[in-house]
C-alpha cells in the first residue's frame, strides 16, 4: 500500500524537541480553585453569556450560547458557582481583556446529565445544531465552529483529510492522543463520514510518530470502512492543511479558495476525538490535551480543564528559575503572551516556556539583502522578499496583488532570514491593515447610503405635506362654497373670508376636544375637597413666587 | 480640388454626426470626478469642511470650488489620496477647521434625555431613535462620530465616546524597527 506522495514547495527542519514531552504519560486533569472561561474561543461571533453572577453550574452545563450561524456554544468545565462575567485577560496576542465567565469550583466535580445521540436517528441537520451547542470547534489551531464545516452545503466533499500531522516543534499532544485514544477518533471519523458523505478517507501523520502511525493503523483496520493511514515525510509545516492536501492528494487549494472548493474537508484529530465524545457520550468540549514543555523541569502532556490557569499547569510541571516568558503554541506559529495568568481555551496546544538557552534572544533587525532564501522556504510559493518590502512601506494594494493572503503565517521565512527580520509580524500588520480599511470603507458605504436614503425621505416628507396641505385647504374651500349657495355671485365669500371660517371651524374643534380631553375630577366638588384644593393652589403661587424672586435678584445683578 | 473639398466636408460631416449620436447615446449621468472624491471622503456627513455633507463637499472639490484639505475626520489621509487622484501637491489640513480626534460615537444619557426629538432631527444618518417625549438612543453601529447632535440637546445629555480599543477593533501594530545604536564616544 505504497501512496504517491506530492512534495510541497519550502518548508524547513527546525530542530524537533519532541522527545522532551512525548515520553511521559498522559497527566489526568487538574482542578484548580478558579476557571477563567472566555467566551470568545472560537472563530466567528463570541458565545452569549447565559448565566448570572452567583447561579450554580454544574460540569458540561452550557454557559454561553452560539451566537449566529458561525459561532459554538461555550460550557462550565467543573461544577462551581459563578463568581463573575467580567473582563478577565485572555491568551491574544494583543494583551487585551475579554468577557469571560469565571467560575469558583466547588470540587464536586458533577456532571449535569449526558444524552448520548444517534447520529442515524437524526436529521443532519439536528446532528450539527447539537454538535454546534455542544461546543466543537476545531482544535488544530484555528479553532473554527465544527459545525459548519462538518456542513458539506453546496460543495460536496468526497474526500476527508484526518490532520495528525502536528509538524510543529515541541508539541506532541496529538501524537499522545493518536498513540491513546485512536480508536475515540476513529469513532469521530466515522461521524464525519456520516455528516459529510465523505467517499475516501486519509489521515496523514509525520513519519516523526511511528507509535502513532502504528496505533492509528490498528484502529484503523478494526473499522467497517476504509482509512488509510498515510506516514507522510517529516518537514516543517507540513501539518498545515493545505501542505497536508497537497502531500497527499497532489491538488493545490487555489488562490482564494477552500478546500472544500475542490472536494476535500480536513479535521484535526483532536476535533475528531472531541467530536466522538460528544455524540456518543453527551459531553461538550470541556478539555482539551496540552503539551506543557520548554523550561519546565518535567514537560508533560495534560488533559487540562478548558479555563485553567497555565500558571497552574506550569507549576504542577515544575517552574524552573531562569524563565523568560510564555508562548501559546509552538515556537514557529506560537502567541507570546503577557505572563501566565491567562487561561488554557479550546485553541492551547502547548504551554511552551522560554528561557535565555533555549530561545536566545533575536539579534537586531538588519536591513533586507535580497537573498531570496525566504522565497525558497516558503511553503505557499510566494514571494516573502517582495511582501515585506510592500507591507514596510505601506504599500497595501501591492501586498495583495503579491498574493498576501495566501500567506499561512508559518514562520518559515523568519527561520531562515539572515537578516533576523521578524517577517511575519509585518504580514500580519498589513493583513491587519487591510482588513481594517475594507471594515472602515462598508462603514463609509452604509453611512453614505443612510445619509442619501434620509434626504430622499426628507425630500418626500416635504411633497406629502404640502399635498396634504392643498387637498385639505380644497376640501374646507368646497365645503364652505357649498354651505353659501344661497348667496349670489356678486357676494360670494372672498379669500378671507374663506380662510376666517376656515379658522372659526378649527377653533371649534379643538374646543371640543379639549372639552372632551378635560379632567373631569373637579366637577362636582364638596366644599372640603374645594377648601383642600385652594390651598394647595395658595401654596403653589407662594413657591413659584419664591422661586422667581433669586432670578429676579440676578437679573438685576 | 473641388472633389477633395466635397471629400472633406462629407468626413467632416460624418465623424460629426457619429460624435454627436455617441456625446448623446453614451451620455454619462453625473460627474464621474465627484463620484471617485464621494468615495475617498469618510461620509461622516460632519459638515466641518463648510459643506452640508460629504457629497457636496466632494462636488465642490470636483468643480475646483474647494480646496483638497477641508476633510478633518479623514485626516492626513484623505488629503493624500485626495491629491493623488486630482494630481494635486497635498497639503496640511486646514487648522481653522478643527483638529482631528480619535474616531468616536455618540452616547445619550438616557437618565437625562427629556424625549424633545432635536437630536434626531440633526442626525445626518439617522443613527438615533426615540420619539417625542420618549427616551432616545444612538445605534452605535451607525453612529458615524459627527457630533451634529451634541449642539442641539438642550439638557446636554449627549457626549462623544472615544471608541476603546478592544478584541475585535485590535489592529496588528506595525514591527517596532531597532535602530543602530550610534556610538557616544569619539575618537582622539
Amino acid at each position: 500500500m505504497s501512496r504517491e506522495l506530492f512534495t510541497f514547495h519550502g518548508g524547513v527542519h527546525p530542530p524537533e524537541h519532541k522527545s522532551e514531552s512525548s515520553g511521559r504519560p498522559l497527566h489526568p486533569p487538574l482542578l484548580p480553585r478558579e476557571l477563567v472561561i472566555p467566551l470568545r474561543q472560537h472563530l466567528g461571533n463570541p458565545a452569549k453569556p447565559i448565566v448570572e453572577v452567583g447561579q450554580r453550574v454544574l460540569k458540561g452545563q452550557m454557559i454561553g450560547e452560539a451566537d449566529g450561524y458561525i459561532s459554538t456554544a461555550v460550557h462550565a468545565s467543573s461544577s462551581g458557582v459563578v463568581t463573575a462575567v467580567e473582563m478577565r485577560p485572555v491568551p491574544h496576542v494583543s494583551r487585551l481583556p475579554d468577557l469571560c465567565v469565571v467560575i469558583e469550583t466547588d470540587g464536586q466535580d458533577e456532571w449535569i446529565e449526558r444524552t448520548p445521540l444517534d447520529p442515524h436517528a437524526m436529521s443532519l441537520a439536528d446532528l450539527r445544531m447539537h454538535v454546534r451547542d455542544l461546543g466543537i470547534a476545531g482544535l488544530g489551531g484555528a479553532v473554527f465552529p465544527s459545525a459548519v464545516k462538518l456542513d458539506p452545503g453546496a460543495h460536496h466533499c468526497p474526500v476527508l483529510i484526518i490532520n495528525g500531522g502536528e509538524c510543529e516543534p515541541w508539541i506532541t499532544c496529538d501524537d499522545l492522543l493518536m498513540r491513546t485514544r485512536a480508536d475515540e477518533i476513529m469513532d469521530g471519523v466515522a461521524i464525519m463520514r456520516h455528516l459529510l458523505g465523505s467517499l475516501q478517507i486519509l489521515v496523514g501523520i509525520e513519519e516523526n510518530k511511528p507509535e502513532a502511525i502504528a496505533a492509528m493503523q490498528a484502529a484503523a483496520a478494526r473499522l467497517d470502512f476504509a482509512v488509510e493511514v498515510v506516514p507522510v515525510p517529516t518537514i516543517y509545516p507540513g501539518g498545515g492543511a493545505k501542505q497536508l492536501i497537497y502531500t497527499l492528494t497532489g491538488k493545490e487549494v487555489p488562490s482564494g479558495k477552500l478546500s472544500t472548493d475542490i472536494g476535500i474537508q480536513v479535521f484535526n484529530v483532536g476535533t475528531a476525538q472531541a467530536l466522538a465524545r460528544a455524540v456518543r457520550h453527551g459531553e461538550p468540549l470541556i478539555s482539551r490535551l496540552v503539551t506543557v514543555t520548554g523550561h519546565v523541569l518535567r514537560p508533560q502532556n495534560y488533559e487540562v480543564l478548558i479555563g485553567t490557569p497555565m500558571r497552574v499547569l506550569i507549576a504542577e510541571a515544575g517552574e524552573r528559575d531562569g524563565a523568560t516568558g510564555v508562548v501559546m503554541g509552538g515556537p514557529m506559529m506560537g502567541v507570546p503572551l503577557a505572563s501566565a495568568d491567562v487561561a488554557v481555551v479550546k485553541a492551547t496546544n502547548c504551554v511552551l516556556v522560554r528561557s535565555a538557552e533555549l530561545f536566545p534572544p533575536l539579534p537586531r533587525e538588519l536591513p533586507c539583502i535580497r537573498c531570496t532564501r525566504c522565497a525558497d522556504a516558503c511553503p505557499a510559493a510566494l514571494q516573502p522578499q517582495e511582501l515585506f518590502r510592500f507591507a514596510k512601506a505601506g504599500d497595501f494594494g501591492r501586498a495583495q496583488e503579491y498574493h498576501l493572503f495566501d500567506c499561512i503565517e508559518c514562520g518559515c521565512c523568519n527561520y531562515v532570514c539572515p537578516s533576523h527580520i521578524p517577517l511575519v509580524d509585518y504580514y500580519r500588520y498589513a493583513k491587519s491593515e487591510i482588513w481594517a480599511r475594507e471594515k472602515e470603507k462598508r462603514a463609509a458605504d452604509l453611512a453614505r447610503e443612510r445619509h442619501e436614503f434620509r434626504q430622499f425621505r426628507l425630500e418626500r416628507e416635504k411633497k406629502e405635506k404640502a399635498e396634504k396641505l392643498a387637498a385639505k385647504t380644497q376640501a374646507a374651500r368646497a365645503q364652505a362654497a357649498s354651505a353659501q349657495p344661497a348667496e349670489s355671485p356678486a357676494t360670494a365669500p372672498s379669500e378671507a373670508d374663506a380662510r376666517k371660517a376656515l379658522i372659526a371651524a378649527a377653533l371649534a374643534r379643538a374646543q371640543a376636544k379639549k372639552a372632551e380631553t378635560a379632567p373631569r375630577n373637579t366637577e362636582h366638588l364638596t366644599p372640603e375637597q374645594q377648601r383642600t384644593i385652594d390651598e394647595i393652589e395658595a401654596r403653589r403661587a407662594k413657591i413659584r413666587e419664591l422661586a422667581h424672586q433669586p432670578l429676579e435678584t440676578e437679573e438685576k445683578k | 480640388m473641388l472633389a477633395a473639398i466635397g471629400v472633406m466636408v462629407l468626413l467632416a460631416v460624418a465623424i460629426g454626426l457619429v460624435l454627436g449620436w455617441s456625446a448623446v447615446r453614451f451620455k454619462v449621468e453625473g460627474n464621474p470626478l465627484a463620484e471617485k472624491v464621494d468615495a475617498i471622503l469618510p461620509q461622516t456627513q460632519c459638515g466641518q469642511c463648510g459643506y452640508p455633507g460629504c457629497r457636496p463637499y466632494a462636488d465642490a472639490i470636483a468643480s475646483g470650488e474647494a480646496d483638497i484639505n477641508r476633510c478633518v475626520p479623514g485626516g492626513e489621509d484623505v488629503v493624500k489620496k485626495l491629491a493623488d487622484l486630482l494630481g494635486v501637491d497635498p497639503k496640511p489640513l486646514d487648522g481653522a477647521l478643527g483638529e482631528p480626534k480619535p474616531k468616536s460615537v455618540a452616547f445619550i444619557d438616557e437618565q437625562a434625555c427629556i424625549g424633545c426629538t432635536l437630536c434626531i432631527q440633526a442626525c445626518p444618518v439617522d443613527a438615533i431613535v426615540g420619539a417625542a417625549k420618549q427616551m432616545h438612543t444612538v445605534i452605535a453601529k451607525e453612529c458615524t462620530g459627527c457630533e451634529l447632535c451634541v449642539a442641539p440637546c438642550p439638557v446636554n445629555c449627549i457626549s462623544m465616546v472615544p471608541i476603546e480599543e478592544d478584541l475585535p477593533h485590535w489592529k496588528w501594530k506595525h514591527p517596532v524597527v531597532m535602530m543602530k545604536t550610534v556610538r557616544t564616544e569619539t575618537r582622539a
